[in-house]
């Protein structure tokens, strides 16, 4: 589930245990995005060794007569979190992970999210292929080198890499991975497998 | 993840003009990004806006900017408000995400880190 995560009162600090050295000097972030309930906070909370935070922004939308509170001025706040986790890579080096909606409307969110992250990891839920379109197109404009992670659900249909590579028009060099965002090994090589492409990445654009 | 305001009555748009005193998000300006670490300079004082001497008690060790939003409870952009004041005051210090270049050295630390988990 992507939502009621947070349970931290207005004001409470981190737990002692969630401190971080005062040698922490620098962090990484990486973006894992998808469609509501695919697995973002269950992928984030696998890895992180803090229990997932929630930012929250506000969104001032026209109302579209659903939710709608107060209805002041045909106009409504919405609020959308952010769910993020933390792992503490060395003394010094911090890695930061933010699961964030993937449909259109919430793109706004992405504009400070993904300036400066190492990449992203576009989380799939083979029921629902047709979210991932938009992101993945969204991702190759910006130019965020991604992998894509298929949380694997019990009950949904079993296609090849290969298959889903087609489906979701992926170009040939981008890794697909199958992984159960439940487990903390399963997640953190989806991670790997990121952090591996960058490398590779990299090191070609290095050698030209 | 899209709810509306529920426990932000207190925190809906009227408070946060209060908070920032009207003032929007600088944070391009001072080059705020949700990973930059915050570390206290200064411990709180009497007489100081109460964000701002929380984030200042929050900080005794370095936190991100989304963690002091997450424990707050405020949006990224109010705490990018309050963080250029402390940070013109110098009662904090901004230390800076490592660049986002394709930076083997940076990869290869994430790598053994992951490892390491």
């Amino acid at each position: 589930m992507d939502s009621g995560i947070s349970e931290t009162g207005a004001g409470a600090g981190p737990r002692s245990e969630d401190r971080l050295p005062s040698s922490a000097s620098s962090a990484v972030k990486v973006v894992i995005v998808g469609g509501f309930g695919v697995g973002k906070t269950t992928l984030v909370r696998s890895v992180s060794e803090i229990r997932p935070l929630t930012t929250e922004e506000t969104m001032t939308q026209a109302s579209e007569s659903v939710d709608d509170t107060a209805g002041v001025e045909r106009k409504t706040q919405t609020t959308v979190a952010m769910d993020f986790g933390r792992i503490s890579l060395n003394e010094e080096l911090v890695l930061y992970l933010f699961g964030t909606p993937g449909q259109q409307r919430f793109w706004f969110l992405w504009n400070g999210l993904f300036d400066g992250a190492l990449g992203a990891v576009v989380l799939v839920d083979t029921r629902r292929l047709e979210v991932s379109f938009d992101v993945i197109g969204r991702l190759e404009e910006s130019a965020v080198p991604f992998v894509v992670a298929v949380n694997s659900f019990p009950d949904a249909p079993d296609y090849s890499v290969e298959e889903l590579r087609g489906a979701l028009d992926l170009p040939a060099g981008v890794p697909i991975v199958v992984c159960d965002a439940r487990s903390r090994h399963s997640g953190r090589d989806v991670l790997l497998q990121l952090m591996h492409y960058l490398r590779s990445l990299a090191l070609t654009s290095e050698a030209k | 993840m899209s709810r509306q305001v529920p426990d932000w009555d207190e925190g809906g748009p009227e408070r946060l003009y209060v908070i920032t005193g009207g003032r929007s998000d600088p944070a391009e300006h001072r080059g705020l990004d949700l990973v930059t670490l915050i570390v206290a300079l200064a411990d709180p004082q009497v007489g100081m806006q109460p964000e701002h001497a929380s984030i200042l008690r929050l900080c005794g060790s370095p936190l991100s900017v989304a963690e002091i939003s997450a424990y707050l409870r405020l949006p990224v952009s109010v705490i990018n408000v309050l963080l250029a004041d402390l940070l013109t005051e110098r009662r904090v210090e901004a230390r800076a995400p490592a660049p986002s270049l394709p930076d083997i050295e940076i990869i290869e630390a994430v790598i053994h880190g992951l490892r390491n988990l």
